[in-house]
């Protein structure tokens, strides 16, 4: 009959209604749930927590570095000499595969802070070495400058630059 | 038979790995079912569910947890507050494990009603006996991890029940301690227990499913399957029962973890633990309270060792103690009452558990112990000869179609 | 089916019946504190930030003289309202200062960062004992959590000080104290009428420090509290809604059998 096979297809309509709601909503709750289980793998709260280093400059003669540890990397922190600073500004226009001025990489010219890993692979570059007076990176043959800008090779920018802020003229924390 | 898909790839892997017609002939339309299964039987899919949970939340649990005496209880407590959502999954495990035991005993308490453990289910009932068993392994093993206080003098009253083994007793604990007493070994090895035995429970469920689906499900009326028309298939019937059931122990395991997380837990559990003060009142998890009343029960060290186990052991000679060739104890009009004699006993036995053994609970510990062997060893014995069970319907259907015989007695 | 309800809610009522003897039983002897309305109870319950600031100040100018707070470190003092401004000055006013290596390799200090712990009044317990007459102030991260009575009974021993009664001799050094187990406790009277001066101008009396100590010392046990009902709530909301849904799913599937 018309009207039994049209409540027929009425009622599968209907429960076909039901099923698609419940399938729906319960996908919809297993993907929450799964949520946690993927989040709780993310860095942790302590981990995240802004962890700061503060470095004492007063032990670095113009012409040195030296490396510290922050966020369990480890940071270039060079005193430059004139002739560095000189150089780098030079070089401000020169060919770079990752323009950037040196200014806009320091806050004071002297000091320069980079983070120590190269942009490539992740390899510590080995420092006043290279063809560019400045960083070399032996893993793969990257040069860095006295900004440590990437000169020659396969890293793709330039040496990262932190957060870091002066407390005293002796004294700057990072991060 | 093979299974012929209107997909492609569905025949493609079936031709070469045929997990479809598996899953088809195992949980799927072509497996039956008795019709008339009532929701105790939804008792063992959430106790599976139970270690699903457990499993999962227990690997990244583990991604966090430090198992090293010294830093033990502090990770839990970065797992608490530091990891992301860090709270949420360590009171799903702690509280998950306390749903995954009130659903085994739920269906084991289904099994001594209905005659689930006799013939020809016997080595099904004894495969589910080992899980028990291994389930109290990991939960006691899983409690001292934490390192508090109440963790680790529940390790050391439950390993120092070993010294009661004669002759090489104390050997043995020294040996399970691996030194002089409960210490960083002992936490140690329990981690890596604790880890490994949830898949062999799991391996053992596989097993489990596999004697069951041999002779399929027991059921309600305690009568075997005749023909198709006492059957319904496993999908979409009982996935779909089953979803529901899931569904309800969600929603209690939820109100647990979200508004009464520490309700099951002891508070000394918070304390981190102290060799040099034992907490006033020992208690273990509320799923151990009746083994543990009988292990007190008994004055003298040995006997109260072997009563707790022989509590478990008697468990296995189950279907040879009960003599009654009638299943279901909706037939069973003397036995049923004794059934609920021994659910209150065994919620006594809890009840004597969970406090000191002093005063009027000693007594009603020995009590409880007493008629709990009683129950097994004579009053299942005797009254399975001397019963007199009402008529069993003659099939699973009849009383479908008659419906006289369905209205027999309550549950 | 509708036969199986009675039994299982029987049994229901039997299982939730025998948990009430898994609550640690409470020696008869001590009495029992009374019962306070804590704002952050009950399933809809949130903290009062107010009193969790004025509780840390109690902590800080009372407690943290002998008791570390290990757990809670300086940055999670943003969640009870302080400003990362206002965490950093908590923080650069530390009392304790955290104990490091200097470039040489010899041991020094150094004024904790907000990412440092609370840092604590003693190096180890064998130096807090020998502070306090051989008893050790217990931390008080989860000491809210550690104690059966909870919230009502931390309140009730830090106002249950009391003269001994008759005929009970104190040991040396010790007070008496209504509400801890033994009544005889180390600890001397904490809080007394405006032992500290609340920076929001709050009358400090003795119920009011207790009520904002406790407050503080919960957060500092359970601070996931408000985001666990929050999502409990929702948990709950959709379980029941999707359950009610496979309820009706599982009617219609088993229509043809009834």
């Amino acid at each position: 009959m018309a009207t039994t096979q049209g409540e027929a297809a009425a009622g599968r309509s209907r429960r076909d209604f039901l099923y698609l709601a419940t399938g729906a909503l319960g996908a919809a709750g297993a993907a929450a749930a799964a949520w946690p289980f993927v989040d709780q793998m993310n860095p942790s709260a302590d981990v995240l927590a802004l962890s700061s280093t503060e470095v004492d400059l007063s032990g670095i003669p113009v012409g040195s570095a030296i490396t510290v540890v922050w966020r369990g990397k480890p940071v270039f922190v060079r005193h430059r000499s004139e002739d560095e600073i000189a150089a780098a500004q030079r070089d401000d226009n020169a060919d770079l595969k990752d323009p950037q001025r040196d200014a806009d990489r320091v806050q004071r010219p002297e000091w320069l802070v980079m983070i120590g890993v190269c942009t490539h692979l992740g390899c510590v570059p080995v420092g006043e070495s290279g063809d560019f007076g400045g960083w070399f990176c032996p893993c793969h043959g990257s040069h860095y400058d006295t900004s440590g800008r990437i000169r020659r090779g396969p890293a793709p920018e330039n040496l990262w630059i932190p957060e870091y802020a002066f407390i005293d003229d002796a004294t700057v924390r990072i991060g | 038979m093979s299974f012929q898909s209107k997909s492609r790839i569905v025949n493609w892997i079936e031709y070469r790995l045929p997990i479809f017609s598996f899953l088809n002939h195992t949980v799927g339309t072509e497996y039956p079912m008795p019709k008339n299964l009532n929701y105790w039987w939804n008792f063992g899919s959430i106790a599976g569910i139970a270690l699903v949970i457990q499993i999962l939340t227990g690997i990244v649990l583990a991604m966090h947890f430090t198992p090293d005496s010294r830093l033990a209880f502090d990770s839990v407590e970065q797992i608490m507050r530091n990891v992301n959502y860090g709270w949420l999954l360590r009171y799903l495990h702690a509280n998950g494990a306390s749903m995954f035991f009130l659903a085994v005993y739920i269906h084991m308490f289904r099994g001594l009603y209905y005659g689930s453990y006799k013939a020809p289910r016997e080595l099904l009932w004894w495969i589910g006996l080992v899980i028990f068993l291994l389930m109290m392994a990991a939960a006691f093993m899983g409690y001292v991890l934490p390192w508090g206080q109440m963790s680790f003098w529940a390790a050391t009253v439950i390993t120092s029940l070993f010294s009661a083994v004669p002759v090489v007793g104390d050997t043995l604990v020294s040996w399970l301690w691996g030194g002089f007493t409960v210490d960083n070994p002992t936490l140690k090895r329990f981690f890596s227990l604790h880890y490994v035995i949830p898949f062999v429970i799991a391996g053992l469920v596989v097993l489990h499913i596999w004697a069951l689906h041999v002779h399929k499900s027991n059921n309600p009326l305690g009568i075997d399957i005749k023909g198709p028309q006492d059957t319904i298939p496993f999908h979409p019937y009982y996935t779909v029962k089953d979803m529901f059931g899931f569904g309800v122990f969600f929603i209690l395991l939820a109100l647990f973890v979200f508004y009464a997380p520490n309700m099951l837990l002891a508070t000394d559990n918070y304390i981190p633990a102290n060799p040099m003060v034992t907490p006033p009142h020992i208690v273990p998890e509320w799923y151990f309270l009746p083994y543990y009343a009988i292990l007190r029960a008994v004055p003298d060290k040995l006997g109260g060792v072997v009563a707790m186990f022989g509590a478990i052991a008697i468990l296995f000679v189950l279907p040879w103690l009960d003599t009654s060739r009638v299943r279901s104890a909706r037939f069973r009009p003397i036995y049923r009452q004794f059934f609920w004699i021994f659910v209150a006993d065994s919620i006594l036995l809890g009840y004597v558990g969970a406090n000191p053994p002093e005063g009027g609970f000693i007594l009603l510990g020995q009590i409880g112990t007493v008629y709990y062997f009683l129950h097994f060893l004579v009053i299942m014995p005797l009254v399975g000869w001397f019963e007199r069970p009402k008529p069993l319907p003659v099939s699973i259907a009849e009383p479908v179609l008659s419906g006289a015989a369905a209205g027999s007695g309550k549950e | 089916m509708r036969k199986q309800f009675l039994p299982a809610l029987i049994a229901a009522a039997v299982f939730a019946l025998a948990l009430a003897p898994v609550v640690p039983v409470r020696a008869a002897e001590e009495a029992e504190p009374p019962a306070s309305d804590w704002p952050h109870k009950g399933p809809f319950g949130t903290f009062d930030r107010a009193a969790l600031q004025r509780g840390f100040q109690v902590y800080r100018e009372v407690c943290a003289a002998c008791h570390s707070l290990r757990f809670v470190a300086f940055r999670n003092l943003t969640e009870i309202g302080f400003t990362t401004g206002q965490v950093k000055a908590i923080a650069d006013n530390w009392d304790y200062a955290v104990a490091t290596l200097d470039a040489e390799g010899e041991p020094t200090e150094r004024q904790p960062l907000p990412s440092d712990q609370l840092v604590p009044p003693f190096p180890n317990a064998a130096a807090a004992r020998a502070a306090n007459g051989g008893a050790n102030p217990p931390d008080l991260s989860l000491i809210v959590k550690a104690r059966g009575g909870g919230e009502d009974y931390i309140k009730a021993l830090l106002t249950g000080y009391a003269d001994p009664p008759e005929g009970v001799e104190l040991g040396d050094g010790l007070s008496y104290n209504r509400y801890f187990p033994g009544h005889q406790i180390a600890m001397p009277p904490p809080l007394g009428e405006d032992a500290v001066e609340y920076a929001d101008g709050t009358p400090a009396t003795t119920e009011q420090m207790a009520d904002d100590v406790v407050s503080f010392l919960a957060w500092a046990a359970e601070p996931t509290l408000e985001a666990r009902k929050r999502m409990g709530f929702k948990v709950v909301s959709f379980l029941v809604v999707l359950t009610t849904l496979l309820f009706f799913v599982m009617r219609r599937v088993w229509a043809d059998q009834h």
